[in-house]
């Protein structure tokens, strides 16, 4: 479900928690069942219900226990009946700053709040080993964030009377504590509550009015970062890390701008900004995240964009590379079978939205952020929290060698298509018309950037563009495609010269990005009628094979022309008589 | 906003947090509607705010007794 990617809608899971309850309840069968206890220092109610909904998104059916308002102490320290035949899978204390019993006065020695501060740790140490001893089952507590105001303004983090100082030194310990003991985790609240904004985080109102330590609308935050700890405890981390290679590792498309054009490295800002993520990739494969490749391109043009000398990611760092024009769907498949994982451990990011839709609607349980634009990618990876890392073992240190040498082993399969039914529920729009003054520049630079699905490479300028526009013996149409999630822009030109009867194509060219959309369809249908409609009795198509247009080598074919003619350097020539033409109906509504 | 159209917009919230549609009118308070209790009176009230675009603050909301009363504080805050 959406709301639960980062950033997590508040608003909605809690305004709509009844219904989302109930849709994740029955979306799954097959829940991992557990019994955690809620020890709070303040309210838990919400919170509760909120990692209620997060467990529930990850397929674990958690059974609650919740501490008597602020009883988080006694419970765990002295126990009681029902805590005690509850028999917890998990302990969640949630403890804030307010929870502190006493911090050091102005007047207060050195020595004093040394005391102190030992005295405090104590009250909760004393707490785990307590509830360890009793349960012998994993803990997590909260961190302090730190209050809303500093009586000491920036003196307040190091002077050793600061509220602020005390709480850091306090947290230390607390950290030293959890590296000591494999079962205890600390759940970052003092990250959470930065990144949230402690202005609104630490607002006064809610813990007066109804005894929480966090405002309402931080809980799913908050809840959200349990429930990763949770999850990743019980073995439900995500595994892989499939990536999109243009314009999600680097920017701009090899196959249209040639390796020597896409930005990556340290030079320009996009450059950069592709490149530190791709060094993040590298992290996330250092702690044993496998990375795989899948992307609409030619298996070159992947591994070229994979070498170029600024990147930081090379072919080597991936266990599987799916360079190919087979649908990402299947694709994912693939990857699986040869990783002999479930596609369920997967995370996709790709810029496109209907390439991540294809994905989503194949129902695999892979996990897909929102990464319409570059400068999201790196933290909607890192604050979804699918890597968690509750533990870090040899074998995640060495993952990917592993896998790397069973991918070799796979095989692509081939399977059923529903391939249809996903265009329909695109519910495109093409509008199909003839040049007009309006759009010549972006006729023009589509002529000079396509060069995959491009059958003459005839590269025009903007006056070219206008002649064949006010010649009377060219027929010339563009295509701009629109679906659910949005205008693709002119993506396709056809442009053909009047030669007597017949229609010869001096220009057939669509963008990449709206491959296996049909648009080529709606293109010719289009122009058929046009053709009829003035006479014509035959359209004659050429091709004319470069380096990057192999994927249309036999468009014309597929298209319904027949061959006519070819030569020794592989150009060939096709004809399509126009009343043997049948209309090819593609699951778009095509507006002129 | 017409107090209608304020009450058409708060059934719509209340219909999400309650998960059921309810006849609301001045004298509605939370003992007349299943599940509104303090927990999801908060929730509530933050769904308040968001749906008509004001804040409410500490004060206004402890007047709250039913839900003519929340009618009030919206129309007056919109009128700011």
């Amino acid at each position: 479900m959406d709301c639960f990617n980062y950033p997590v809608d508040s608003k909605m899971l809690l305004r709509k928690k009844i219904q989302i309850k109930k849709e994740l309840l029955s979306a799954n069968t097959s829940f991992l069942e557990k019994k955690i206890a809620v020890l709070g220092g303040s309210t838990t109610g919400e919170i509760v219900d909120q990692l209620e909904l997060f467990l529930l998104n990850e397929g674990i059916r958690p059974i609650f226990y919740q501490s008597e308002y602020a009883q988080y102490w006694q419970d765990a320290m002295f126990g009681n009946q029902v805590l005690d035949s509850f028999q917890p899978d998990i302990v969640y204390i949630h403890t804030s700053w307010r929870n502190i019993p006493a911090f050091p006065t102005v007047s207060g020695s050195r020595e004093e709040t040394n005391l102190l501060l030992e005295d405090t740790y104590q009250h909760f140490e004393r707490m785990w080993e307590k509830l360890s001893e009793r349960f012998q089952c994993p803990i997590i507590q909260d961190n302090f964030d730190r209050p809303g105001w500093r009586l000491l303004g920036n003196r307040d983090i190091y002077d050793y009377r600061g509220r602020t100082n005390f709480i850091v030194r306090l947290n230390q310990m607390l950290y030293q504590y959890a590296d000591e003991h494999s079962s205890f985790f600390v759940n970052d609240v003092d990250y959470l509550a930065a990144s949230y904004g402690l202005d609104e985080w630490s607002n006064p109102k809610y813990w007066h009015m109804y005894g929480y330590s966090l405002c309402l609308e931080g809980i799913p935050c908050l809840a959200g970062s349990v429930a990763n700890i949770i999850k990743s405890i019980f073995g439900k981390n995500k595994k892989v890390l499939v990536c999109d290679l243009d314009n999600t590792l680097w920017d701009g498309a090899v196959g249209e701008v040639g390796v020597e054009g896409i930005q990556i490295g340290v030079e320009l800002p996009l450059g950069r900004i592709y490149y530190e993520f791709q060094q993040y990739l590298r992290e996330l494969k250092s702690i044993g995240v496998l990375l795989a490749v899948n992307s609409k391109n030619d298996e070159s043009n992947a591994l070229a964009g994979l070498n170029h000398p600024d990147g930081v990611l090379r072919p080597e760092d991936f266990v599987s590379i799916m360079a190919n024009w087979e649908n990402k769907d299947r694709n994912m498949q693939a990857i699986a079978d040869g990783l002999r994982l479930g596609t369920d451990s997967f995370v996709f990011i790709d810029d496109q939205p209907a390439e991540r839709e294809i994905v989503r609607q194949a129902s695999l349980g892979i996990a897909i952020p929102n990464t319409d634009h570059v400068e999201q990618y790196l933290s909607a990876i890192d604050r979804s929290g699918y890597f968690e890392v509750t533990s870090l073992s040899e074998d995640d240190l060495s993952r990917t060698d592993m896998y790397r040498a069973n991918a070799g082993r796979a095989q692509l399969q081939e399977g059923a298509e529903s391939y249809d039914a996903f265009l329909r529920s695109l519910k495109m729009k093409a509008t199909v018309r003839e040049f007009e003054p309006i759009c010549f520049q972006r006729i023009a630079q589509l002529t000079n950037k396509s060069s995959q699905f491009n059958l003459t490479t005839l590269r025009c300028s903007e006056s070219d563009i206008q002649k064949m526009q006010e010649a009377d013996d060219y027929l010339c149409l563009y295509g701009r495609l629109e679906d659910q999630f949005g205008d693709n822009g002119i993506v396709s030109v056809v442009a053909g010269q009047i030669i007597k009867n017949e229609l010869h194509m001096r220009l057939w060219l669509m963008s990449c990005r709206v491959l296996k959309r049909d648009m080529e369809s709606a293109m010719l249908d289009t122009l058929v009628r046009d053709a009829l409609k003035i006479g014509l009795d035959r359209v004659i198509g050429y091709y004319y094979p470069t380096s990057k247009n192999s994927m249309v080598k036999d468009f014309y074919g597929r298209m319904g022309f027949q061959k006519t003619d070819e030569d020794s350097s592989g150009n060939t020539v096709w004809k399509l008589t126009l009343k043997e033409y049948s209309f090819r109906h593609p699951a778009i509504d095509i507006r002129r | 906003m017409s107090r209608k159209q304020i009450y058409e917009k708060l059934a719509d919230v209340f219909e999400d947090v309650f998960d059921q549609r309810i006849a609301l009118n001045d004298r509605i308070t939370a003992r007349d509607v299943e599940g509104w209790d303090s927990l999801t009176h908060i929730i509530l009230i933050s769904a308040v705010e968001d749906e008509f675009g004001v804040k409410m603050d500490m004060k206004s909301v402890q007047r709250l007794t039913n839900v003519g009363a929340m009618v009030d504080l919206i129309e007056e805050l919109l009128a700011k």
